[in-house]
């Protein structure tokens, strides 16, 4: 019972603030110290698991690729690109890239975009643009508020969009995870009843990106 | 065959070549700071089957102290202006996109047509392990065509990749960090004290209650372990199997898959999917933390409702 402290750090330091990576780690030793292990070999057990799991952070190889087109001015043209259509505006650009993200998901096209590769140096700043193009000059907190709309449209897109596509690890463990009960399904069938919920995100989602929309035109309309 | 340990060589070297260059920033006051931090980093991808156990842990106590120790300070590689910018995207227009479509294309490559690829009976790369080594392989080539096409200098890509790893900074060893903390939690048996706790406390006499136990249980489970993965298994032994599908007789593809997806609304609402949810803010500079979690909470609370009805409707046809 005790072990769940390890829990309730997480839970406590994350809304404090404390520092996340300090955080983890206390969680570790504690839920250990509750569940009778050694603090040695919790230490051991963490490092091993860190270890095992490098290819976690494998990703941020992408990095390099993308400092460097940003440098030549990635950011600045995708402002002005989105400029020139006129009439776009930052609800249906985001629900444009959301339908594209998760329609690729869907196909298994995962790992084409995400938040290093396209939010940061392309949808974020078309996103700015677009409002920009608009509504005229956004202030600062504004502009952070649309930054956090599009990284959120990324992560709902690709959650309700994988599932659809057969091979994806969920799928493959929701397989799996039933065969080891005695309980045979089809993936394909898993897929399918994955269309639904991911139907259902998209139109939250899109709604409320409308309603983002209309707050932004009607912010900037009280301001003229 | 190209495995998993070529892509690690590849990122500890990366991760290397940022702790030297962070070492010499003078206009960094903090840049030994980082210079260790990114060095610990490189030294695990460098070296992590080699230091034992105890050894990682040791390198992972070595993260989080300078984290909290507030010794990581964002370097100043020499880059261009934001006016330097806007001219250079004048002269280069859409060429500037050409990078970006590169990575996609490449992995596409990597996994449709190199994957099958075998020599001499082997394959070329693991298969187990394609995607990510398609990926790195992609990083290669995208970051050829951009210094080629954008006429950009030869030790831009270290000098801009640091500048975005010292943005996003001890943030980027977060998710890993997580990844390793819930092993530890499945090693204490956290998972199952959980479920034991949920099967045995709260009531699940009606379909419509059981519904909402594995949903909702989901969804919270997934919370508290950073990983609907990790919820998984658990509720679904719990309560999803023995109450749904053999007491109610519910349709199996149909709990599982929706209960997943209620999971999933879990990971939009938790600081723990450190990848999806606090690694964006840093790399999009927002003053909040959990800005994007903010943003996302009110789409998750009414989809977890529409799950919930989906599966009661649909498993019980």
């Amino acid at each position: 019972m005790l072990t769940l402290l390890g829990v309730a750090v997480v839970v406590i330091g994350f809304a404090v603030r404390l520092n996340p990576l300090l955080v983890v780690v206390l969680a570790a030793f504690v839920s250990g110290w509750f569940a009778g292990l050694p603090p040695l070999t919790v230490l051991a057990a963490f490092g091993k698991a860190f270890n095992d799991n490098r290819l976690v952070s494998a990703a941020l190889l992408v990095l390099p690729v993308i400092g460097v087109i940003e440098r030549a001015g990635v950011q600045q043209r995708a402002r002005t690109l989105i400029a020139r259509f006129r009439g776009v505006s930052v609800g249906p650009f985001l629900i444009a890239y959301m339908a594209f993200r998760q329609l690729t998901a869907a196909l298994g096209l995962i790992s084409i975009a995400g938040q290093a590769q396209t939010v940061r140096p392309l949808v974020a700043p078309m996103a700015e643009g677009a409002s920009e193009a608009r509504d005229g000059d956004v202030d600062l907190a504004t502009r952070h508020t649309i930054r956090a709309y599009a990284a959120a449209t990324d992560n709902v897109a690709v959650f309700f969009g994988e599932d659809i596509f057969l091979a994806v690890g969920s799928i493959l463990l929701m397989v799996g995870f039933l065969a080891s009960s005695g309980i045979a399904i089809e993936p394909l069938h898993l897929s399918l009843w994955a269309i639904p919920s991911a139907l259902a995100a998209f139109l939250i989602h899109a709604t409320r990106l409308m309603l983002f929309d209309r707050k932004l035109r009607r912010a900037s309309g009280a301001g003229r | 065959m190209i495995k998993l340990g070529a892509v690690y060589v590849l990122t500890g070297l990366l991760f290397a070549a940022y702790a030297v260059l962070s070492a010499t920033d003078r206009k960094n006051p903090k840049r030994f700071g980082n210079a260790a931090f990114w060095g610990l980093v490189a030294l695990s991808f460098l070296a992590g089957d080699r230091l034992g156990d105890v050894g990682n842990g040791v390198l992972v106590l070595g993260l989080a102290l300078i984290a909290r120790l507030g010794l990581l300070g964002r370097g100043q590689p020499a880059t261009t202006s934001t006016d330097q910018r806007r001219a250079l995207a004048k002269r280069f227009g859409d060429k500037l996109f050409v990078p970006a479509l590169v990575l996609p294309i490449v992995v596409l490559i990597g996994v449709l047509v190199l994957k099958p690829l075998a020599i001499d009976g082997r394959p070329l790369l693991d298969p187990k392990q394609a995607t990510l080594i398609s990926l790195a392989l992609a990083t290669l080539v995208a970051v050829g065509v951009a210094l080629i096409l954008l006429r950009q200098p030869l030790i831009s890509p270290l000098q801009e990749g640091r500048r975005l790893i010292d943005t996003i900074g001890w943030a980027a060893m977060l998710p890993q960090m997580l990844a390793a903390l819930g092993v530890v939690f499945a090693l204490c048996g956290v998972g199952k004290i959980i479920g034991d706790l949920v099967t045995q406390w709260l009531p699940m006499d009606s379909r419509l209650a059981a519904v909402c136990v594995y949903g909702l249980g989901m969804a919270g489970f997934t919370m508290i372990m950073g990983n609907a993965f990790a919820a998984f298994p658990v509720m679904t032994a719990g309560v999803g199997i023995p109450v749904l599908i053999h007491r109610f007789g519910a349709d199996p593809p149909v709990v599982c898959a929706i209960g997943m997806l209620s999971g999933f609304c879990g990971t939009l609402m938790t600081p723990l999917a450190a990848n999806f949810n606090l690694v964006p803010p840093a790399l999009l500079e927002l003053p909040d933390r959990y800005a994007v979690i903010k943003a996302q909470i009110p789409t998750a609370v009414p989809l977890l409702l529409v799950n919930l009805v989906l599966m009661y409707v649909l498993a019980f046809r």
